[in-house]
């Protein structure tokens, strides 16, 4: 298990270790970093909606549950 | 009233367009507003959802005149109260865009108060529901109440705002969009964002509806 995780912790290290020295295509990085921004917009109204389709999904199984009773 | 679930992806779809979208796509650079007009997508849009909102409640209220149904009763008062969500948002967005391109939270124009106005008339709207104890009295006074409510929305947000010279973009005689500038690229997001916006105010009703529904069986 300790090997497993030094393995992964080296390859990451070894796969950062490129990241710094070559320029790479990073769009979040470009124009302002606007794109994070864009990014947590998504993050935070994905919840919003995931929540409000629960919320139809409950509210839709009460309603049925009703129907029978 | 049943909201197809078709509806309901759009609306996630087409807000997700409006957020990014709105964000990234090019605008018109202009003094004063420089990136703030890209409230527009979501200042603008959040009062266009409301005045759709409070249309679909002044036919269910007039709907109720002639009907008497309790359904229609209960469809204008919640689309009043989802209404009323969306202009107190279109009112505070509005607040903080006017501080920095204005320099004041609020300034004593026709349009700002006038809308200030409307969201009063709807508030009683509310006040005056909840005052009334028999349920047909409270719908038919309540009904007739909507009615009026809408015409002094119209009256105080598109009318007088108008015939008088105002801070605020689309008034003092100007046409409605012709001072922002709206450019092609914002059109293509600036439709798809009211579209998106109404929707997602149609789905919120839909859910109340369901609740006040189950609530009385």
């Amino acid at each position: 298990m300790k090997a497993w995780i030094s393995t992964l912790t080296l390859m990451l290290l070894f796969l950062s270790s490129f990241a710094q020295s070559a320029e790479m295509a990073d769009q979040m990085r470009a124009d302002g970093k606007i794109y994070v921004v864009v990014g947590v917009l998504i993050l935070i109204f994905a919840v919003l909606f995931t929540y409000l389709i629960f919320l139809d999904m409950r509210l839709r199984k009460v309603e049925k549950e009703n129907e029978q009773a | 009233m049943k909201l197809h679930i078709a509806f309901k992806i759009l609306a996630i779809l087409l807000v997700f367009f409006t957020l990014s979208a709105g964000l990234l796509v090019d605008v018109p650079a202009l003094n004063i507003l420089n990136e703030t007009i890209r409230n527009l997508f979501f200042h603008v849009t959040s009062w266009f959802a409301m005045v759709f909102l409070f249309i679909a409640s002044f036919t269910y209220s007039i709907r109720y005149l002639r009907t008497g149904s309790p359904a229609d009763d209960l469809r204008a008062r919640v689309f009043v109260e989802t209404g009323m969500i969306f202009g107190a948002a279109g009112l505070v967005t509005g607040m903080l865009w006017a501080n920095f391109t204005w320099g004041s939270y609020w300034v004593p124009d026709p349009k700002l108060n006038g809308a200030a106005i409307a969201l009063l008339a709807y508030l009683a709207y509310g006040v005056l529901r909840n005052s009334l104890q028999d349920s047909i009295q409270r719908a038919k006074v309540s009904a007739v109440y909507n009615v009026f409510a809408f015409v002094m929305m119209v009256l105080f947000i598109f009318i007088l705002p108008r015939m008088t010279d105002s801070l605020h973009p689309g008034n003092g005689g100007n046409p409605a969009f012709s001072s922002y500038d709206l450019d092609d690229n914002m059109r293509l997001v600036f439709y798809p964002a009211i579209i998106g916006w109404i929707l997602l105010g149609l789905w919120m009703t839909e859910i109340r509806i369901r609740i006040a529904n189950l609530k009385k069986t």
